[in-house]
């Protein structure tokens, strides 16, 4: 009794296209995207950008960034990318610090003058000596990290002789021959550095921006993104998460075509005076609408509970909303066209929008992908949307700054929907 | 010389409706042969035939929803996809074409706006629908919260929204109880009453008796019977009358017997026509004879269903 039961499920499976679908091909493309983003291959691990301000000119700032630039993890760039044959002049604090807010790279280096006379040193950190600067964009939580610590171990042995040097001054202030007094001053070191790391455990949030205290190199680092903002990472999740589900939503309302379809509902309509052109027009509006509504929801609720600056952004927030919104509608529009039946429209959505959510960067920040990964993204409703909203809340850029992201959608948008336009004759008449 | 005088003839004295050489295929299938016919001024005109005999085709390239391959349809003149032919025109659809969530006065609303009303026109319209469906006390209850029949009422209703001078009711009643089916055609006929022209499609004999002036049967796609309930009768059994013989146990010698004595067997169901009564004795005496046991046998003036039986060899239901 038992076979027959099988043998009815898998011929029901077999004829539900869906089904099958959701059922061995998502799993395998989700597989898929995460092993690629999570480094199944090595040589598509994504280089860390970070762009490097000499302003010292000595030889140990250029040994130190010609030892950054042997890493084969970091990408370095001293200058912006020449423009149409032209070179551009090497970065300046002030440049790099603009390129970082504009997401040109998620890190900068600033070696200030001076840095060559006493590059290398231990213990605690001498106000007099300059400090190389680590400006960031801390919503790549990644980075700032790896060039930290890449820093360290560049200083370390790109510098040896320094090192070395240090090194000796170091014993000789300290140490001065092992005598027993030496013995004394030796403990009374290691003390002060037990202490130190003792302290450090116990009150990291104390000095945060100098984490490299104690390292040959010292370091300070400098949020100049969303430097005032709660947390860099809700904002991002608002709009990612946001669009995934404005998607959802729209293939959701694009499949009332469907269902008016399937009732006979269509039909009495479009006996009326309103034409096939009109209804879907109708039907974008209503989607553009739902959509709208469901991210200043979104915001809403990320302003009040998780503290996301959305009141002094509205205006970028409603041009990025409404592009967004109308880009879903259209998509579901087209969705739904591509069905015959509300059934249909079910596993496909599903199907389509979970991969589009996870390459276009809703489920993963997309700068954390490899750089195929990125570029892949970019075929998405999600990544320009989210980029776009990432330009609003987190780089505080104008509105006048969003014309790529708003361009692309808006385009987008009106492809699809006039494919969906073109797919939906078949309703039209018999 | 001289051109005749152009004399433009005033829309109501043109034809509610006419369909000429009307013709639509689906691949293989001729859903719609040539169909011809005229509808009258507060006329109503019952299309009866089969499931699958092209009943739905048929009104559905009246109302602009099929394009025909062949033929045309005009509405007091106007094509039948044209603005002016769209108002005339009202259509009830088989299907329950409804917004379920919706309420009974949201789905008139949304409907008389699709067909162009406003504001108090709309208000009057909607009132006058709920009225007519007896919905007035239903009106805030979303349509799938109603019973099959209210529901059909306002599927009616719909169709009527825009207060057109041309129904056509593509099979109203399915799936609706006898009680609801009344309530029904006290609407229809209600709207008779109001000299509005209506084609209604049915496979039920006794609806298109009931609510229909003249009678086009329809088969495969064509008309093969057209007039009153008389003359269809007339034309098919002149004064005979119809003997019904049901026997115990209707094998294949019944059939040859039944055939044999030129009548049809239908569902273990003889239907001969007579012209005399007497003539039952010597059909009782035949099949005594044959050895075939009669459980029951009656004597009836034909009616539509037999006309159809007559013209098709088939039952209306088959």
């Amino acid at each position: 009794m038992i076979l027959p039961i099988v043998r009815t499920g898998l011929i029901a499976l077999r004829r539900d296209r869906g089904a099958l679908a959701l059922s061995f091909i998502l799993p395998i493309a989700f597989f898929t995207i995460f092993a690629v983003i999570f480094g199944g291959r090595r040589d598509t691990t994504p280089k860390v950008s970070v762009l490097v301000v000499d302003e010292d000119h000595s030889s140990a700032s250029q040994r130190l960034i010609q030892g950054l630039e042997r890493e084969g993890s970091l990408s370095v760039k001293k200058r912006p990318a020449s423009k149409q044959g032209a070179e551009q002049p090497d970065y300046t604090a002030a440049t790099a610090e603009g390129a970082v807010k504009d997401g040109t790279a998620p890190v900068a280096l600033i070696i200030p003058h001076g840095f060559g006379e006493n590059p290398i040193s231990f213990g605690a950190p001498n106000q007099n000596r300059p400090t190389i600067q680590l400006l960031k964009d801390s919503s790549d939580m990644v980075a700032p990290q790896v060039i930290a610590g890449l820093l360290q171990k560049v200083a370390m042995t790109s510098m040896p002789d320094i090192m070395a040097e240090q090194g000796s001054k170091y014993m000789d202030k300290y140490a001065g021959g092992f005598t027993p007094e030496q013995k004394k001053k030796i403990d009374a070191g290691l003390e002060e550095l037990r202490k130190r790391t003792s302290a450090e455990r116990g009150g990291q949030e104390a000095a945060p921006a100098d984490s490299n205290r104690g390292m040959p190199i010292p370091v300070t680092t400098r949020d100049v993104v969303g430097e005032n903002k709660n947390d860099p990472m809700v904002s991002f999740y608002a709009a990612a998460i946001g669009v995934m589900f404005l998607l959802f939503t729209a293939s959701g309302a694009g499949g009332s075509l469907l269902d008016e379809a399937e009732s006979g509902t269509l039909d009495r309509v479009l006996s009326s005076h309103v034409t096939m052109g009109t209804l879907l027009g109708g039907k974008l509006c209503y989607c553009v609408l739902l959509a709208f509504s469901q991210l200043v929801l979104m915001f809403t609720w990320a302003w009040l509970v998780f503290k996301v600056d959305f009141m002094s952004h509205i205006p970028g927030f409603v041009v990025m909303g409404l592009s967004t919104a109308f880009a879903v509608a259209a998509f579901g529009m087209l969705l739904a066209s591509i069905c015959s039946t509300r059934a249909q429209l079910g596993p496909l959505s599903t199907l389509v929008i979970l991969i589009m959510s996870s390459v276009g960067g809703s489920m993963f920040p997309r700068f954390l992908m490899p750089e195929a990964m990125q570029k892949a993204g970019l075929l998405t409703i999600n990544a320009w949307a989210i980029d776009g909203f990432t330009k609003v809340f987190w780089r505080d850029e104008p509105v006048s700054h969003l014309w790529p992201q708003v361009l692309v959608l808006l385009g987008v948008g009106v492809v699809l929907f006039a494919i969906a336009r073109r797919l939906a004759r078949r309703w039209e008449y018999s | 010389m001289a051109s005749a005088p152009v004399v433009s003839i005033p829309s109501s004295l043109l034809l509610p409706l006419r369909v000429e050489g009307l013709v639509k295929r689906f691949g293989e299938l001729t859903a719609v042969d040539g169909i011809t016919l005229e509808l009258k001024s507060g006329e109503c005109l019952g299309l009866l035939g089969p499931n699958g005999a092209g009943k739905s085709t048929l009104i559905r390239s009246i109302v602009g929803r099929v394009i025909p391959d062949a033929g045309t349809v005009t509405v007091f003149g106007d094509r039948a996809d044209s603005a002016g032919a769209r108002m005339a025109l009202g259509w009830v659809p088989q299907d329950l074409a409804l917004y379920p969530k919706l309420t009974c006065r949201e789905n008139l609303e949304a409907f008389g706006q699709y067909h162009g009303l406003r504001r108090a026109d709309l208000k009057t319209a909607v009132a006058w629908c709920l009225d007519w469906a007896a919905l007035t006390d239903r009106a805030h209850e979303p349509v799938k919260n109603l019973s099959g029949g209210m529901k059909r009422r306002l599927n009616m209703a719909a169709g009527l929204i825009h207060r057109p001078k041309v129904m056509l009711m593509d099979e109203p009643t399915v799936g609706v109880d006898p009680q609801a089916r009344n309530r029904i055609f006290e609407m229809i006929e209600k709207l008779r009453g109001e000299g509005i022209s209506m084609i209604y499609t049915t496979h039920y004999m006794e609806e298109a008796e009931r609510l229909c002036d003249r009678i086009a049967i329809i088969d495969h796609g064509r008309i093969i019977a057209l007039g009153t309930k008389d003359e269809l009768v007339q034309n098919a059994f002149a004064s005979r009358s119809e003997v019904l013989a049901r026997f115990a146990n209707a094998d294949d010698s019944v059939a040859a017997w039944v055939k044999e004595r030129g009548g049809i067997l239908e569902n273990g169901i003889a239907r001969f026509t007579i012209d005399h009564a007497t003539e039952i004795a010597g059909l009782l005496e035949s099949a005594a004879k044959a050895g075939h046991e009669l459980a029951d046998i009656s004597l009836r003036k034909p009616n539509l269903e037999s006309v159809f039986l007559h013209l098709t060899g088939r039952e209306l239901r088959d």
